[in-house]
C-alpha cells in the first residue's frame, strides 16, 4: 500500500489522478451535477443513492459554492466558489481505510514519511436531515479529508450503511504541490505552453462573485425564489406516481429534490447577504430539511431507491 | 487455572472513548462470568486507538457443579399436584426423595446443575457484552447490523492454560473469532498470532503498538519535558490534552518545532488555545518571559527522516491557523482602540433569549443592578457601570467567535486596548467567575459588583420566564449560576439583602422587554422595593397609588408575589448544598433558615457556623435536649389547656431552688443573648445559650413541671417557655433533628 509515487505537478493532476484510482477500484465516475451545491454530499449521487438497499460505487469531483467563504480572491486558504472530489459506496466496503490511504499514495503522499491519523469527527447535515459517524483525517497535522459512514439520510435510516469520502481538493492539493496561496497553485502542467495557475482561471471570479454575494444579490428576488423552490418542490411531489399520459409508474424523486438543492443554494445566498436573523435561520434550514427528507421519502418510492411492486417499504 | 486475552480491533476509537470504553469492557466482562459462577484473580484492560483488551487471569476451568433441593407437597398430595412439582424442577419421580417435615412427609427434589467449561461462559458472556456495549454513540457499516463505536474488524479471544492456547469460538455478525491482530497501521499491518496477554503485549511493542495508555502518556510526557529543558524550556502541564494525545497513537513520537516569530506578539492564550483546540499540540513556554516559543506535536510513527517532514508539515498547518488568529487579533484591536461601541451596538442585534430580550438589553439590565450593588460592595457606582457595559463587548469580537473559551480573557486585553481603567478590564475577565465550585472567586470590587449582577439578572430573568432547573435538566447553568452568587457574597463577606436585588432586577426583566421609556417611574417603583422589600401586599398598595398606570405597571400588578421567595428558596438550597461539602449539618441551616434576615447569606452563615460549633460541645448538645424537653412538655400542656403560657415566670412560686437558679441564668442569659445578636455575635449568644444548660439540666432533675398544685405548674409551664422564647431567638432549635 505505501508505495512511493512521483510528486503530482498540478491540481488538476491530483484529480485526475483520484480519478484513475477511484476508477481502478470499481467505482462509476461520475460527472459533477449541474446545478449549485454547497458541498459534494449534494449531488444526488450521494444523497438519493445512499438511501434503500441497491448498492451503489460512485466517485466525482463536484463544485461547491460558499457564498459566506468568499474573501475577493485574496486568502491563501478560502474561497466562495471550490471543488469536493467525493466517494460514495454502498454498502462500505470492510477496507475502505485501506482503499482510501491508498487513494492518498496515489497522489503522491508517501506513508513511509507522513504521519497520517483518523480523528473523530461526527458529520451532520441540518439542512439534509443525515447525520453520520467517522473522522476528519489528519496530514501532518492538517485536515485532508473526511470520512464518514452514512448512518441517517433524509430522516431514513441508511441499510446498508454508506462510506463517504471527500477530498477538500484546494486544500490538500495546495499540500502535495507545496503551495502555500490558493491563487499561485499550478492549475495545469507548469511546463505547458500556456501555464495557468489556479488565480489565472480563479482570480477574477472570486472578486466578481464575493462583490455579488455580499453586497448586490437582490435579496427580494431570492426571496422569492426561494419560496417558488419550496413550492415547486412540493408540488411535484403532491403528483400521483402514476403518470396519466405513458400509464407507467413515475415517481419524480429527482426533480424534486432539483428544487431543494436550489432552495438550499438560495438560503446560503440569503445567509452571506446578511439578511437571515438568528432565529429566522433555524427556520430556515428546518424548511429546507423537510424538502429534503420529502424528497427521500420519495426516493425510496422509486427503483434505485429499492422500490419493488407490492412490498411495503420502511 | 487458564487466563483469558481478549481484544476486541476495530477502526479508530474516539481519544476521548477509550479509557471508558475499557472500564465497561472489565466491568461488564468480569461480572458476567462472576455471575455465572466463573471467578477469577485479577482483571487487567487496555486501549489504544484501534483496540480494546482485557485480560483475565486465574479464572476458573468451568463452573461449578450446582445442587439445588426443592421442598414439594407432601407424599399424599393429590396426583396432579405431584405431576406439576415433577414438571417444575424437571426432574423424574424415583429422583424424589422423601423427607419429614412439620406438614408430614414431603417429596423433595434434588436438581444438579452441572458445571459448564469456562469456553463455553465466556463465548456467551463476550457475545452478550459485544451486542450491549455502552458506547456513547454507535454506529452500524456495511450491510450488518452489528453497532459499534466505529467498524469492529476482529475478535482475539483465547484461553491459555500450561496445556497451550485455546480459541474460544464465537460469531458475531460475521466475525469469527480467532488468536490473530495486527501491529502498528503503518509500521507492521501484517497479522500474527497471540498465544496469551504476555506474548501479546511483547508482540504488540515489536509490532510499534505500546498498549498501556498510562505508559504512552509518560513516555510523550517524559520526551516533551525533556526536549523543552534541553531547549532552556518547560512545557505548559494539560492533563486533558496529554490523555487525548495517547489516545490518537500507538507509537509515540514527539516532535518540537518552532513558532514563526510573526506570531509570538500574539497573547500567549492566544496561542495555547488555538494550538491545543486546532492541531492538539503542546504549548512550550520560556520561564523567563513567560511567552510561549515553540510547540510540541505527537506523531503516530517514526520515519527516516526523524520526523522533518511531519514537522515541517505541522509547522505550516499552525502557521496557517496562527494567521487567522493574528488576523482576528489585529481587526479586534481596531475595534477596540475605537472604544468598542461597534461591538456594543452589535449585542443589540444579538438575540440572548428570544423571551429575554437581546445581549444589549441584557448587558442594559446589568449594568442598572451593578450600579445599585457597587455601594453594597465598596465599588465605585459609575466605574461599576461601566465595567457591565464594556464586560461583554468582545461577544462580537472575531477571536471570541473562533475561541469562545477566551471570551472575558479577550474582553481584558480589547478593554486595556481601549484605555478603560485597570478596574473595568479586570472585571471584562472576572465577572464570569466564579465558575465551579473550585474556581477563584473574584475579590476586586468592581468586578464582584459586574459579576453579581451578571448572575443575578441571570436567574431573576429565568424565573420570571419559568424556567428553572429541573432534575438533572440546568440547561442555562442556573444552579451554577446561583452557587457563584453565594460563592461571591460568602468569601467577601458581603452583607447584601438578596430578596429586594431579585425583586429589582425581576421588575427590570418584566419591563425591558417592552422598552419603556417611563424612566422616572420606574426608578421610583424600585425604590420602593429598596423601601419595601419583597413584591407583596406592601408593594401592591404603592402600585396602586400610580395613576394612569402604563400597560408595564400592569404587568407587574399582575406579577406573582411568590417569586423572589421561590428563587430565595433556590438560593437557600444551594447553600445547603454548599455547607453541607463543607461540613455544615442541613437541619443546622434549617434552623437558622427559619430566622429573620434569611436572605442575608453571609449572616445566615455566620449563624449555621457559630450554632454548628456549639452543637459539637457537650454544653450544647444536652441544651437541645433540654430545649425539646421543654418544648414538648410546654407544646402537650399548651394543647391540653388550650392555653399559652407565656405570662413570664415569677419567681415566688418556685419550691426548688432548682427553679430558682433556673429563673435567675434565664433572667441573666436574657440581655446577653440580646446584645450578642444585635452585635451579630453569634458565637457569644451561642455560648449564652449553652451556659443555661446545666440550670436547665438541674431543673428537669429535681422538679415535676406538671405539679398537682396549679399555681406552681402554671409557673413552671411560664419558666419552660421562657426557655424557649430563650433559645428560639438564636435558631429555630425546633428544627434540628436527634
Amino acid at each position: 500500500m505505501a508505495q512511493t509515487t512521483d510528486t503530482p505537478r498540478s491540481f488538476q493532476e491530483i484529480i485526475l489522478r483520484l480519478q484513475a484510482y477511484w476508477a481502478s477500484k470499481g467505482c462509476a465516475i461520475m460527472q459533477p451535477y449541474d446545478m449549485e451545491v454547497g458541498a459534494g454530499t449534494f449531488h444526488p449521487a450521494t444523497t438519493l443513492r445512499s438511501l434503500g438497499s441497491k448498492p451503489w460505487a460512485a466517485a466525482y469531483v463536484q463544485p461547491s459554492r460558499r457564498p459566506t467563504d468568499g474573501r475577493y480572491g485574496e486568502n491563501p486558504n478560502r474561497l466562495q466558489h471550490y471543488y469536493q472530489y467525493q466517494v460514495l459506496i454502498k454498502p462500505s466496503p470492510p477496507d475502505l481505510q485501506d482503499l482510501y490511504l491508498g487513494s492518498l499514495a496515489a497522489i503522491g503522499i508517501d506513508m513511509e514519511m507522513h504521519d497520517i491519523r483518523f480523528v473523530e469527527d461526527d458529520w451532520e447535515s441540518p439542512t439534509l436531515g443525515a447525520w453520520g459517524l467517522g473522522w476528519e483525517v489528519w496530514c501532518d497535522g492538517m485536515e485532508v479529508s473526511q470520512f464518514t459512514y452514512f448512518q441517517q439520510v433524509g430522516g431514513h435510516d441508511c441499510h446498508p450503511v454508506s462510506g463517504e469520502l471527500t477530498y477538500g481538493l484546494e486544500r490538500l492539493a495546495m499540500y502535495v504541490l507545496g503551495v502555500d496561496h490558493v491563487m499561485d497553485m499550478p492549475f495545469n502542467d507548469p511546463q505547458a505552453p500556456i501555464a495557468l495557475s489556479y488565480g489565472d482561471v480563479f482570480r477574477q471570479t472570486e472578486q466578481e462573485y464575493s462583490r455579488w454575494n455580499f453586497d448586490v444579490a437582490n435579496t427580494e428576488v431570492l426571496l422569492k425564489h426561494f419560496e417558488e423552490a419550496e413550492a415547486e418542490c412540493e408540488a411535484i411531489l403532491a403528483q400521483a406516481h402514476d403518470d396519466p399520459k405513458t400509464g407507467k409508474r413515475i415517481v419524480m424523486a429527482h426533480p424534486a429534490y432539483d428544487q431543494c438543492i436550489k432552495a438550499s443554494h438560495l438560503f446560503n445566498l440569503l445567509d452571506a447577504r446578511g439578511v437571515i436573523s438568528v432565529t429566522e435561520r433555524q427556520a430556515y434550514i428546518g424548511r429546507v430539511r423537510a424538502l429534503a427528507k420529502k424528497c427521500a421519502d420519495a426516493f425510496v418510492q422509486t427503483d434505485a431507491g429499492g422500490w419493488v411492486a407490492g412490498e411495503v417499504t420502511a | 487455572m487458564p487466563d483469558l486475552l481478549i481484544e476486541l480491533f476495530s477502526e479508530e476509537i474516539p481519544a476521548r472513548m477509550q479509557a471508558r470504553a475499557a472500564q465497561d469492557l472489565k466491568a461488564r466482562m468480569t461480572d458476567g462470568l462472576v455471575e455465572a459462577g466463573l471467578t477469577y484473580a485479577g482483571a487487567a484492560a487496555f486501549h489504544t486507538p484501534r483496540r480494546l483488551a482485557l485480560a483475565v487471569d486465574g479464572l476458573l476451568d468451568a463452573s461449578p457443579t450446582l445442587r439445588e433441593e426443592r421442598k414439594g407437597p407432601r407424599v399424599d398430595a393429590p396426583e396432579k399436584a405431584i405431576e406439576g412439582f415433577l414438571r417444575g424442577a424437571g426432574v423424574a419421580r424415583e429422583d424424589l426423595k422423601v423427607q419429614d417435615d412439620k406438614k408430614g412427609q414431603v417429596y423433595v427434589a434434588v436438581i444438579e446443575k452441572a458445571g459448564r467449561p469456562a469456553a463455553e461462559i465466556v463465548a456467551e458472556v463476550l457475545t452478550s457484552v459485544i451486542r450491549n456495549f455502552p458506547w456513547p454513540k454507535s454506529m452500524r457499516w456495511g450491510a450488518g447490523s452489528l453497532k459499534w463505536v466505529r467498524p469492529l474488524h476482529s475478535i482475539v479471544c483465547v484461553l491459555t492454560t500450561e496445556a497451550g492456547a485455546e480459541v474460544v469460538p464465537l460469531n458475531i455478525d460475521g466475525i469469527a473469532s480467532g488468536d490473530r491482530t495486527a501491529g502498528h497501521r503503518f509500521h507492521a499491518p501484517d497479522r500474527f498470532t497471540v498465544t496469551g496477554f504476555e506474548d501479546y503485549a511483547a508482540k504488540l511493542k515489536r509490532a510499534h503498538v505500546v498498549l498501556d495508555a498510562q505508559e504512552r502518556a509518560d513516555h510523550i510526557w517524559q520526551d516533551a519535558t525533556n526536549m523543552a529543558f534541553a531547549a532552556g524550556l518547560e512545557v505548559v502541564e494539560d492533563k486533558g490534552l496529554l490523555a487525548e494525545v495517547s489516545g490518537l497513537v500507538e507509537w509515540p513520537v514527539v516532535l518540537m518545532g518552532d513558532i514563526g516569530a510573526e506570531f509570538l506578539g500574539l497573547p500567549p492564550e492566544v496561542l495555547q488555545t488555538s494550538m491545543k483546540e486546532h492541531q492538539k499540540f503542546f504549548s512550550v513556554r520560556n520561564p523567563k518571559t513567560g511567552r510561549i516559543e515553540k510547540f510540541i506535536t505527537v506523531a503516530n510513527r517514526e520515519t527516516r527522516d526523524n520526523g522533518a517532514t511531519i514537522l515541517a508539515g505541522n509547522q505550516k498547518v499552525l502557521a496557517a491557523r496562527l494567521s487567522d488568529a493574528r488576523f482576528f487579533w489585529e481587526n479586534d484591536q481596531r475595534v477596540a482602540k475605537a472604544g468598542m461601541g461597534e461591538w456594543q451596538d452589535s449585542l443589540n442585534n444579538v438575540t440572548f433569549h428570544n423571551q429575554l430580550g437581546s445581549q444589549g438589553e441584557r448587558i442594559d439590565r446589568i449594568a442598572a443592578l451593578a450600579r445599585e450593588i457597587a455601594p453594597m460592595v465598596g465599588a465605585d457606582a459609575a466605574l461599576a457601570e461601566q465595567a457591565a457595559r464594556v464586560a461583554k463587548a468582545d461577544l462580537s469580537s472575531e477571536m471570541v467567535y473562533e475561541f469562545p473559551e477566551l471570551q472575558g480573557l479577550m474582553g481584558r486585553y480589547y478593554a486595556q486596548a481601549a484605555g478603560f481603567p485597570d478596574e473595568v478590564a479586570a472585571a471584562a475577565q472576572e465577572h464570569y467567575s466564579p465558575l465551579g465550585p473550585s474556581d477563584d472567586v473574584p475579590s476586586a470590587p468592581v468586578s464582584v459588583a459586574v459579576a453579581l449582577a451578571d448572575k443575578i439578572d441571570l436567574l431573576t430573568g429565568f424565573w420570571s420566564i419559568d424556567e428553572k432547573p429541573t432534575g438533572s435538566k440546568d440547561p442555562f447553568a442556573l444552579r451554577r449560576a446561583a452557587l457563584g452568587v453565594i460563592r461571591l457574597v460568602l468569601n467577601n463577606n458581603l452583607r447584601l439583602r438578596l430578596d429586594r436585588l431579585f425583586d429589582a432586577q425581576i421588575l427590570r426583566h418584566r419591563i425591558n422587554p417592552d422598552g419603556t421609556s417611563d424612566r422616572a417611574l420606574l426608578d421610583e417603583l424600585l425604590q420602593k422595593v429598596a423601601d419595601h422589600g419583597v413584591i407583596g401586599a406592601a408593594f401592591r398598595s404603592v402600585l396602586d397609588q400610580v395613576e394612569n398606570k402604563p400597560a408595564w405597571v400592569e404587568k407587574i400588578t399582575a406579577h406573582k408575589p411568590d417569586l423572589s421567595d421561590d428563587l430565595l428558596a433556590f438560593f437557600h438550597d444551594r447553600l445547603k448544598v454548599y455547607l453541607r461539602d463543607e461540613g455544615l449539618r442541613h437541619d443546622v441551616i434549617d434552623a437558622c433558615l427559619a430566622m429573620p434576615g434569611a436572605d442575608d447569606l453571609s449572616l445566615l452563615v455566620k449563624r449555621a457556623q457559630a450554632l454548628g460549633s456549639v452543637l459539637a460541645t457537650e454544653d450544647g448538645e444536652n441544651l437541645v435536649q433540654g430545649f425539646k424537653r421543654a418544648n414538648n412538655i410546654l407544646a402537650q400542656a399548651e394543647e391540653k389547656d388550650g392555653v399559652s403560657y407565656e405570662f413570664g415566670a415569677d419567681p415566688k412560686f418556685a419550691e426548688d431552688a432548682s427553679e430558682t437558679a433556673l429563673f435567675n441564668a434565664l433572667t441573666a442569659a436574657k440581655p446577653q443573648i440580646d446584645a450578642a445578636i444585635e452585635a451579630e455575635d453569634f458565637n457569644a449568644a451561642m455560648e449564652a445559650l449553652a451556659a443555661l444548660r446545666a440550670p436547665i439540666d438541674a431543673f428537669f432533675t429535681a422538679v415535676q413541671v406538671n405539679s398537682d398544685n396549679q399555681v406552681v405548674r402554671r409557673n413552671r409551664l411560664n419558666l419552660l417557655h421562657t426557655i424557649r422564647e430563650t433559645c428560639l431567638k438564636v435558631a429555630d432549635l425546633t428544627k434540628l433533628e436527634g
